[in-house]
């Protein structure tokens, strides 16, 4: 809802801190997701996922999230998909030129991005879009990347 | 067989150390020229003659010229398609590419193809909604943003290889561009965002339409602090100018064209001029050589849309080229008519 993630966006610094407590919880649990299996976890934490970021961000799965680096406001509302900051087109009043009645998703970003700790990754230049990984949990991948990265690192030590 | 009327192709000029591209506007740019470049409007016809005589009424006044891809989303000759036609005489080109109507595999073959035909600089952009253009029922594609287009078009000349990592044989050798709106929320992003396409690989900047010189003089001043426009990865700004024909016209661009901030004094002025047509070119010099002056800007990009035969006008009573003649098709060789009868 459109009311709900401009409040968001206002309280970016409150959704970053939740996400830097939720995400290594939902790592830590990767044992129970290899012991269901990721696909079999996959049906019941995408519902979970869609619905609770759905509400919050109007999220639109893209299955890559990215609202760490976009101030909490979600890419995929824009109009042209831009995943790296706004377009030329930017209304005088801050508002998309494809859709006069929304405020910019990048105007919101840069707002949101300054109010974060982590607001500089804003800067950071993003990947174009796995089309494959549309209506996919992002949630689980990011469990499944970090601990593989963990027991690459492991092994590394060893 | 062999024909006798073969046409004659355009050559390309060797890639001095330190450059990416064997184009003119690179070399231009990087001796520290005042660069000159323009768009050429593209027709909306199947006839080649259409392009030579539109991109003719440039000649010796610009360094380079843009070929629009579906500017403002309507349908026009193709960007690749235009400056195949002009390569072949010689002209320095800039393809513009819109993320707008073609996915990344489109467009990645499209930047081998017109690297191949002697297009020597890329301008990336995302391009302007459907909903602006004449096909409001078009699919917006949007695979890419200009920012990822510019990282591709990089690795594909610099390290030789597709976004899917698969090698080419020849890399596309090209100076790569992008466009910035410093005129446009938010403001205090503008530079930084600038900052980022530098990081993905932009060597040249066209900004949107510039009638707030005092802003530009802000983002100028930021962008030189970022330290933008110093070191082998530097950027080139050349700054959008263009006239406008009347105070009607202005007005109607403001309200209808994104991104374009047009103040009103500038507004006023034209309103209260009595010929409007003649004042809008005046204002464009006026722009014109007062952006000059700007510490860090490298050239202008007039862009005259539907007014392209004032460009050579503009740039001449401008001074900005300062006696220097870009090159144009027959510049160092007098016509053979002239040649006999000296």
């Amino acid at each position: 809802m459109y009311a709900v993630r401009r409040w968001v966006v206002r309280h970016s610094r409150l959704f970053e801190t939740i996400y830097r407590l939720f995400e290594p919880v939902v790592v830590r649990l990767d044992p129970l997701w290899r012991r269901l299996g990721y696909g079999r976890a996959e049906a019941p934490v995408r519902s979970v996922e869609k619905a609770v970021k759905g509400f919050l961000f109007d999220c639109k799965m893209c299955g890559q999230c990215a609202l760490s680096s976009t101030g909490m406001s979600c890419p995929m509302n824009c109009p042209k998909n831009l995943r790296n900051g706004p377009c030329g087109g930017v209304r005088a009043n801050g508002h998309c030129e494809v859709k006069p009645e929304m405020r910019c998703v990048w105007v919101e970003a840069w707002a949101g991005s300054q109010r974060m700790q982590n607001g500089e990754r804003i800067h950071i230049v993003q990947k174009p879009v796995d089309f494959r990984l549309k209506d996919s949990s992002s949630w689980l991948r990011v469990a499944r990347e970090r601990s593989d990265e963990g027991a690459v690192q492991a092994g590394e030590k060893k | 067989m062999n024909f006798d009327d073969e046409p004659v192709p355009g050559y390309s000029l060797p890639i001095l150390p330190g450059h990416s591209s064997p184009g003119r506007l690179e070399r231009v740019l990087r001796a520290g020229k005042f660069a000159v470049t323009t768009e050429i409007d593209p027709p909306d016809s199947a006839d080649p003659d259409e392009v030579l005589k539109r991109a003719a009424i440039f000649d010796g006044y610009v360094d380079a010229i843009n070929a629009t891809d579906g500017s403002g989303a309507n349908c026009h000759m193709s960007s690749v398609g235009v400056c195949s036609l002009l390569t072949r005489q010689g002209y320095a080109m800039v393809l513009q590419i819109s993320c707008r109507d073609r996915n990344r595999i489109a467009i990645q073959g499209e930047i081998l193809g017109a690297a191949a035909m002697g297009a020597c600089n890329i301008l990336c952009l995302t391009g302007d909604g459907v909903q602006a253009g004449d096909h409001p029922q078009a699919k917006p594609v949007f695979d890419l943003d200009s920012m990822s287009l510019l990282e591709i078009a990089r690795t594909m000349r610099d390290e030789s290889r597709f976004q899917s990592g698969r090698k080419l044989d020849l890399p596309p050798r090209v100076f790569l561009g992008a466009a910035e709106n410093p005129f446009a929320e938010p403001f205090d992003w503008r530079p930084h965002r600038l900052a980022k396409k530098v990081a993905a690989g932009a060597q040249f900047i066209q900004t949107q339409y510039c009638y707030d010189v005092p802003r530009l003089k802000t983002f100028m001043a930021q962008v030189r602090d970022l330290g933008l426009l110093e070191g082998p990865n530097r950027v080139f700004i050349l700054v959008g100018v263009g006239p406008l024909a009347s105070a009607k016209s202005a007005r109607w661009i403001r309200d209808n064209v994104p991104g374009v901030h047009i103040p009103d004094p500038i507004i006023d002025r034209l309103a209260g001029a009595e010929k409007q047509k003649a004042e809008g070119k005046k204002i464009c010099i006026e722009l014109i050589q007062q952006i000059r002056e700007i510490e860090g800007v490298s050239g202008v990009h007039v862009m005259a849309y539907r007014q392209e035969a004032t460009v050579a006008e503009i740039i001449q009573t401008s001074g900005v080229l300062a006696g220097r003649v870009p090159w144009y098709p027959g510049r160092d060789t007098q016509p053979e008519s002239q040649r006999t009868e000296a």
